[in-house]
Parts: C-alpha cells; sequence; structure tokens
C-alpha cells in the first residue's frame, strides 16, 4: 500500500505571486481614473480669455474662485438660458450673495493671511460687462481688492518670438 | 506587464496639468465715499479708451483696433521722449525732467521734516514720501537723469454693460503690455534681461534680502520710469445685465 501514501499527503499548492504587482497596479490606475481632484463641481462652462500680461499665484490657499459662464447642464441651460450665471461653492448665486460669501470665506482663513485673499474671477469669455461689473463693486463693497482674472496663456500682440 | 504599467502611469503624470493660478492682477480702488471729489484732469493727460456695446474701441476720440491699441498707448506713454527731447505734442503729456539735484534737495527737505515730527501718524506719510523719491534717485542711477509723466497722467477705460468680458480682457491686456514692453526694452538696455525675466527672478530670491537687494532697486527703478497708471471709470448703470 505504500504506493497510495504519497497521494494522501495533500499538501496545499502555494499560490503564484507572480501577477500580484500587475493588480496592484490595475487598482492603482482605476483610482487614479476615477478620483477628481476638483472638490466643487463645475456648475458653469468657463472658456477663460487668453492674455500675454500674467501673474501666476504660488499660494494657492490664498486664491478663492468665483466663477461666471453659461450653465453646463443641458437641462438647466433650457431652464435657465444662455446668459452667464454666478457659481459660489457648489451652487448658483445671485450678485447678492457675492458679500456673505466673502465674509465666509475670509472666516475660513487664518488671521495672517486674510488681508492677503485674491479673488479669482473664472469668468466665460462670452459674458456680458454688465454682471462682471456688479461682481466687482461687489467685491468692492466687501473689502476683498485683490482680484485675479484668470486667463490662459499667449503670445504678447506683434512679437514673433 | 509591470513595465507596461510603468510606462502608462509615467504617461500619465507627464499629460496630466493640475490647474496652475494664471491670470491679469489687478487691485480694485475701495468702494467710494458719498461724496467724491473729482480731480481735475486735463485733457492731454488722459489717454481715454471706450468700448461701446458691440465690441468697438473708441481711442482718444478715434475708431480702433485691439491689435494696434498697445502701440497707441505706447506712443501715449513715451510722448515727447524719456531720455531725450524729441519734441512736445499738443494732444499727448508732456513729460517733466527729474533733476538728481532736485531729488536730493526734496529727500533733505523731507529728512528735516521727519526730524520734527513728533507723532507717529505724522512720520508715516513723509516716510512714505521719502521712499518714492529714493525710488526716483535709484532710477537716475541706473539710467540717469530722466523725464517722468505728470502726476495726473493716466490711462483710462470705461466699458459698456453689454461689452464681451473677452474684449474687455484683451484691452486690459494690451495695455498692460504696453507699459510691460517698455520696461522690457529699458531692462533690456540696461541690465542685458527682460522685466517678466528680472521680477520672476525676485520672485524667486525674495526671502533672501541680500541676494534679492540689487534686483529689487533695479525693479524699483524700472517701475519709477515707466509707471503703471491704468484707471477704470465707474461703470454708469449697473443692476441691467
Amino acid at each position: 500500500m505504500s504506493k497510495f501514501t504519497k497521494k494522501k499527503k495533500n499538501r496545499m499548492q502555494a499560490i503564484s505571486t507572480a501577477s500580484l504587482p500587475d493588480i496592484v497596479f490595475m487598482l492603482l490606475f482605476f483610482f487614479m481614473l476615477v478620483t477628481v481632484l476638483r472638490s466643487d463641481e463645475p456648475l458653469v462652462e468657463v472658456k477663460p480669455p487668453s492674455a500675454s500680461e500674467l501673474t501666476t499665484i504660488e499660494q494657492k490657499n490664498l486664491i478663492k474662485y468665483i466663477n461666471v459662464g453659461p450653465p453646463s447642464d443641458k437641462k438647466e441651460r433650457a431652464r435657465r438660458g444662455d446668459a452667464s450665471m454666478i457659481q459660489l461653492n457648489d451652487s448658483f448665486a445671485t450678485v447678492e450673495d457675492i458679500q456673505d460669501y466673502v465674509a465666509f470665506e475670509r472666516e475660513t482663513m487664518n488671521e495672517a493671511d486674510q488681508k492677503k485673499m485674491i479673488m479669482s474671477l473664472k469668468v466665460d469669455k462670452s459674458t456680458k460687462m454688465g454682471i462682471v461689473s456688479a461682481i466687482k463693486q461687489e467685491l468692492r463693497q466687501a473689502s476683498a481688492l485683490k482680484i485675479l482674472y484668470a486667463t490662459s496663456e499667449r503670445k504678447r500682440t506683434g512679437s514673433e518670438s | 506587464m509591470a513595465d507596461i504599467a510603468f510606462l502608462l502611469l509615467v504617461f500619465f503624470l507627464m499629460v496630466t496639468t493640475i490647474d496652475t493660478e494664471k491670470g491679469i492682477l489687478r487691485q480694485l480702488p475701495p468702494p467710494l465715499p458719498d461724496d467724491p471729489d473729482i480731480p481735475d484732469v486735463r485733457q492731454r493727460n488722459v489717454f481715454e479708451v471706450l468700448v461701446n456695446a458691440n465690441n468697438n474701441l473708441l481711442v482718444e476720440g478715434e475708431y480702433m483696433k485691439v491689435k494696434n491699441l498697445k502701440d497707441a498707448a505706447v506712443k501715449f506713454l513715451i510722448a515727447d521722449g524719456v531720455f531725450t527731447e524729441l519734441g512736445e505734442n499738443e494732444n499727448l503729456p508732456l513729460r517733466e525732467w527729474v533733476r538728481q539735484a532736485d531729488v536730493k534737495a526734496q529727500i533733505d527737505q523731507l529728512e528735516q521734516r521727519l526730524a520734527a515730527a513728533t507723532s507717529e501718524d505724522k512720520k508715516k506719510p513723509i516716510n512714505k514720501a521719502i521712499e518714492d523719491w529714493e525710488k526716483k534717485l535709484g532710477a537716475i542711477e541706473f539710467f540717469g537723469e530722466y523725464k517722468e509723466l505728470p502726476g495726473s497722467a493716466l490711462i483710462s477705460m470705461q466699458n459698456d454693460n453689454n461689452t464681451n468680458y473677452d474684449t474687455y480682457i484683451q484691452v486690459q491686456n494690451e495695455l498692460e503690455s504696453a507699459v510691460n514692453e517698455l520696461r522690457d526694452q529699458l531692462c533690456l538696455d540696461k541690465f542685458g534681461i527682460t522685466y517678466t525675466e528680472l521680477s520672476k527672478t525676485y520672485d524667486r530670491l525674495k526671502n533672501d534680502e541680500e541676494a534679492s537687494a540689487i534686483y529689487k532697486k533695479q525693479l524699483y527703478a524700472v517701475r519709477a520710469v515707466y509707471p503703471q497708471r491704468i484707471s477704470e471709470a465707474e461703470p454708469k448703470n449697473l443692476g441691467q445685465y
């Protein structure tokens, strides 16, 4: 019977780990692709104008955003029209909300940075100046005087290089 | 398989751009008091840019295209010459010479007043005035005596409520690029790098006071010769958009 004893010793087969890195990488890619960096969902579509005289802001924690543009959602656009809307945080807002928004955002910053706050206006190209002027007036009233017109970069007019 | 994954990983790392915050930085004027006193500005000292609802430009009373705006603004800014006499033009501002002796005399005078001032409140404006004059003195050190724009000279822009935001930004950009172009030229001539590079270098070294001192001096000197004076007229009828 000795020839059957080997079979009875049913040892567990080790699982090959050769494919483990692949699985890890697949997971990595999956999470990389589905993770969205931006915390606030854009409700308005902003195609910024281009300009050549740009300032780059290094300290992002000083920047607070005001988005202005036509609604990006089709249903929303059908309901509200193509005119530019203001988006503060995660919702549509009116010009009157801006002072409260500024005051609120200012509170969330630490005291030393409050004076350095920069309001970044992300405004769509097609927007009419009426709404932008109104926002600027509100910002002046809220004494948020440093503003940044977010733009994309282009070359200076008339320069070849 | 792992190699392919790495390739993919590197590829995504390279093509992903994290939003950089770039744009035109502006300082808004503080809210107006109820009874603003409007300074009397002479017509020749104002470069007037009007933009209407159809995005047309009216510059100093003449129709103009955006691409020509920069050159027109440059012409206004260097009207009768900066370091030399080019001759006066009736419609453009008349620059005034900044003489080294005058500037020194002014600083001496202010320093006497500073010594005589009793309270901190009185010292503050005097200190600021001295600082301004010293910037001019610094500019003379680098470039020699120059002519400055009269204090009231400015570029004024007004737009309609139906002007496109894009046009507004283009106009703002062109006006700013006029000043920057002049600064670039001056910097290239004297320091061998453009103004843009100079200010970038200064920004990088800002925390190291000793290393950045020379760049700071150069920056202030260039700014003293070509100050940026863009003003926006109060928008007229708000609320309708």
